[in-house]
């Protein structure tokens, strides 16, 4: 029998073009290799390269125990369980998409409305994202992308499309916001390139950075798409996490107030894995303003529909409207709180954060601490960081920034607890720091040394912190224990 | 006015279809027993409704699986947060166990060769992106599956060309006709043959592959150095003997280049729930098509819960044998019933329908004809079944009617609406009073125009599919 192994497979299959090998999951793997437990494992790594939303899921679990008709595996629930077990419709369960374009409404503050026949199912965000890229563009084309952006774009926007990824740099100098000239430049680029742009795809609020959109550039942007007729994707995926002004601007909101918007280019990608809190659950959205998109995208949701199961909890769930209130609410501050804790404790030590209103991370200024301002440099922190100080950040390179010195940190995934925890070791890392740099300093005014190696022993900071919490996903929870 | 893609200004899905245009016509006018008597009866749509008391029974039994718990322990945090796409390694172990239970145990399954997907629609895409590229082939025996035109083709860019399947051998794969087929697809039409898709049991024809077809399967892909998809899907639905071999069972493990896919959509009869897996030997395989998941992940709650059910072993044992004998009884009543009204099917062990013989009702031995009947079929009799034609069968005058979706007294109502239909056709046959065209056309020219459509069809890359 032939026995060679991986031949004559397809170039998606042999290449390296998923992305997955990029630093930023790099981090992934250090923290599974030793992963922070408050009590079986203090010294191990605290995972904080992960963008999750864990701060309010017991109210989420408590509005369960109150509504058992929710499940169609509870005796209160079950009558419903053949005719949901059974539907595949690709339009997906109608109580389904009047709650999420409800929930979205809601979440941008009643200032805009949504219409349930627009709203199409798709396999997470990253099936979304992916799916509007199939239909809106061909193999070779290109998209713009503002940089710093989500690393997994390369994976989900490019890989099995072929669709070629054009970056807009945006800088720190005036606060990474995009601006005319930028989108200009990067258009201009890929025009000498021969790349045929087709569009462009922002993410509001934006990841890595945590901001959200004036209006002034988000009409700046719609005019700059509609003049050069490309489209706009919108990843709003993070609307619901804007925890204090300015409100989220959505694109949805924009549209109504510009005449001159052909609205067959306007695009959105929703989940709900940020805003609830609900990643395992695989619900992404595609929501566009073009009929045709709508017609096709619906159809290529077949390869990535979400369960019914799924969609019938989320239905019942998100129809209970004083239960969103109170969720949306109370989810807003628990994050302020999270991240204000989180910023001051930086600052504390000197570290300043890009200002942000949203998200579930910071975009973090590491910039003094560079031995060298290169991404080298960058490199070199950042191993410090994992292997020393024991904290999974992800540095900016992997956000193809293009200033080394930016780090992205979550706080949202992780208690209050081992927030102080996380604090401390950055506190005690950060004079490390400052008195290695004076030592250089004082070094190369008596001799000639090039560089040095960073050298710290691996030595965990003080953490005076006993903590015992239940809530951490990690290695030693039941359902990755689990076997039958 | 920025245009779409290719792929969204094109009908790659084959929308305009029969299949698809008979589910639609169902959608407008559904059948109902109170509300809707003289709607369309659907028998197009290949769903297991037979056994939900068995599920709704255990989920009864069950109490903490729909309570987001495990040993009393609440897992609800860890499930929402848990999108790992290696999959919860409860639910795979649970998977693997049940797959091979289903194959008598004659195989055992690694969970960590196994991919999770939504779907087996999206496993079969991911399949096809990992193993072929764009401008690249796959044979598939005909009559196959519609919905393959969407899943293999759409996005991946990836052709379809066709191992002809006759009905004077019960539509058997040949050693001919898969030699036939690929040098249709490397010399005639210039494509890079990756490798073969089967179906087993079949869909639309409700048999199990012989082992003479699956070792003439394996013996093809070894001279060709090709790959082998068996999409075995329907291999809990074998109520009658042959047994259901699977082609891991004859295959050696060692061998990368065969593959399955499964779903527990037709096999518990939860299509809703989107769970789909891709199985290979191939670790290169295995990885990318794990990356690959990340677009269509199945949900952590559905895993969960499933994860509960296939790991009762008293559940799982009593449900594959209850649920065949179900099947079988249902099956009777379709062959029998249709043989009143003097229609024959072709002789099946398997699956959720049958493969019926209308030949003798056609005006003519065309498609064309078979067309005519089909739209008199859906509008005048109302029943929705799927023409060969929609199926890419070679010949006209087969149809798939599906009999496990329904209750037995729709099914009743169903072949009643046949024999009477039947009935008229016999007597008005005689009077020729519908004005079919009558000419014969010789099995030659039928096979070179079929070639030909699949000729036509073969122009992806320069525009739309008819």
């Amino acid at each position: 029998m032939e026995l060679k192994g991986s031949s004559n497979l397809s170039k998606l299959a042999t290449s390296d073009d998923h992305g997955e090998n990029s630093l930023y999951f790099e981090g992934w793997k250090a923290y599974d290799n030793d992963p922070f437990h408050p009590t079986r494992n203090r010294k191990g790594v605290i995972q904080m390269g992960l963008s999750e939303n864990q701060l309010s899921l017991e109210l989420i679990e408590d509005w369960i125990k109150k509504n058992p008709q929710a499940s169609i595996c509870t005796p209160e629930g079950v009558h419903a369980f053949k005719d949901i077990a059974n539907f595949q419709d690709y339009h997906g369960l109608p109580r389904f998409r009047n709650a999420v374009a409800k929930l979205m409404g809601k979440v941008r503050g009643g200032r805009a409305s949504f219409d349930p026949e627009r709203i199409v199912m798709a396999g997470g965000a990253t099936g979304a994202s992916e799916l509007l890229m199939f239909c809106l563009a061909d193999r070779g084309d290109g998209f713009l992308v503002p940089s710093p952006c989500y690393p997994a774009f390369d994976r989900d926007l490019r890989w099995r499309t072929g669709v070629q990824l054009v970056h807009v740099e945006c800088k720190s100098s005036n606060n990474f916001q995009l601006t005319k000239q930028s989108l200009e430049n990067a258009y201009e680029n890929a025009r000498k390139a021969n790349i045929n742009v087709k569009g462009l795809i922002i993410a509001n609020p934006s990841n890595p950075l945590g901001t959200t959109m004036d209006k002034a550039t988000f009409k700046m942007l719609v005019n700059f798409i509609n003049d050069k007729k490309i489209h706009l994707v919108c990843d709003e995926i993070y609307s619901a996490t804007v925890f204090r002004g300015p409100k989220l601007v959505s694109v949805s909101e924009i549209i109504e107030e510009m005449d001159r918007c052909d609205r067959d280019l306007i695009h959105i990608v929703y989940s709900l894995s940020k805003d609830m809190g609900l990643p395992g659950f695989r619900v992404g959205i595609v929501y566009s303003y073009n009929d045709k998109v709508v017609s096709c995208a619906r159809k290529m949701s077949s390869f990535g529909l979400i369960s019914s199961q799924t969609q019938h909890f989320l239905a019942c769930m998100l129809s209970d409207e004083e239960f969103v209130e109170e969720y949306l609410t109370e989810s807003a501050v628990k994050l302020a709180n999270q991240h204000d804790l989180f910023t001051r404790g930086l600052e504390e030590v000197g570290i300043k954060c890009l200002e942000s209103n949203a998200g579930l991370y910071v975009w973090m200024d590491l910039r003094p601490l560079l031995k060298e301002a290169t991404f080298e440099g960058e490199m070199d922190l950042w191993r410090v960081i994992i292997s020393d100080v024991k904290l999974n950040v992800s540095p900016g390179s992997s956000f193809h920034c293009h200033e080394p010195g930016w780090f992205r940190v979550c706080f949202a995934n992780m208690d209050i607890k081992t927030m102080r925890i996380a604090l401390a070791r950055i506190r005690k890392f950060v004079v490390r720091e400052n008195d290695q740099v004076q030592q250089v300093k004082k070094q190369k005014k008596t001799s000639n040394l090039g560089h040095l190696t960073l050298s710290f022993s691996s030595q965990m900071y003080d953490e005076t912190w006993v903590v015992s919490s239940p809530r951490m996903l990690s290695p030693q929870s039941p359902l990755l224990r689990a076997k039958t | 006015m920025s245009t779409l893609s290719i792929k969204a200004t094109c009908d790659s899905r084959g929308q305009d279809s029969s299949y698809f245009v008979g589910l639609q016509e169902y959608e407008m006018n559904p059948y109902d027993e109170i509300n809707n008597p003289d709607g369309i009866i659907q028998m197009g749509l290949a769903e297991n409704q037979l056994s939900f008391d068995l599920l709704e029974t255990w989920l009864e039994e069950n109490p903490d699986a729909s309570r987001f718990k495990r040993n009393q322990e609440s897992i609800f945090r860890e499930l929402a947060l848990f999108q790992d796409y290696h999959g919860l390694p409860s639910f795979k172990n649970a998977l693997v166990r049940f797959m091979s239970e289903i194959r008598g145990n004659k195989v055992r399954f690694d969970p960590n060769k196994l991919v999770l997907t939504a779907g087996a629609t999206s496993a079969n895409e991911t399949l096809i992106f990992c193993l072929a590229d764009p401008g690249d082939a796959f044979l598939l025996p005909t009559p196959y599956y519609p919905g393959f035109d969407r899943d293999l083709k759409w996005r991946t860019g990836v052709e379809i060309v066709p191992i002809q399947c006759s009905s004077s051998n019960g539509f058997k794969i040949t050693a001919p006709a898969l030699e036939e087929a690929f040098q249709l697809a490397q010399i005639t039409c210039n494509l890079k043959v990756k490798g073969i898709l089967v179906t087993n049991p079949s869909n639309p024809l409700g048999k199990t592959l012989t082992r003479n077809e699956l070792d003439l399967l394996l013996n093809f892909i070894h001279i060709k150095g090709i790959h082998l998809i068996s999409d075995e899907i329907y291999s809990g639905t074998v109520f009658n003997s042959p047994r259901f071999v699977s082609i891991m069972e004859v295959s050696d493990k060692k061998n990368l280049r065969v593959h399955i896919v499964y779903s527990l959509s037709k096999d518990l009869g939860l299509p809703g729930f989107r769970v789909g897996a891709i199985y290979s030997n191939d670790p290169t395989v295995v990885s990318a098509a794990t990356k690959m998941s990340s677009f269509g992940l199945v949900s952590s709650h559905t895993q969960s819960l499933l994860s509960a059910m296939l790991s009762d072993k008293k559940f799982t044992k009593n449900y594959i044998v209850e649920n065949k004998k179900r099947l079988k009884r249902r099956h009777a009543v379709v062959v029998r019933g249709l043989k009143m009204a003097g229609i024959s099917c072709l002789e099946s062990n398997s699956g959720l329908f049958c493969w019926v013989d209308v030949r003798h009702l056609l005006s003519s031995q065309t498609f064309e004809a078979e067309m005519e009947l089909w739209r008199k079929i859906l509008y005048d009799i109302r029943l929705n079944i799927s023409p060969g034609s929609s199926c890419h069968c070679l010949e006209p005058g087969w149809f798939r009617v599906c009999f496990a979706n329904m209750s037995e007294e729709t099914l009743n109502l169903a072949i009643q609406r046949i024999k009477t239909f039947v009935h008229t056709v016999s007597c008005r046959k005689g009077s020729n009073i519908i004005g079919f065209n009558y000419y014969n056309s010789s099995k030659n020219s039928r096979s070179t125009k079929s070639v030909g459509n699949w000729v036509f069809r073969l122009s992806y890359s320069q525009g739309c599919e008819r």
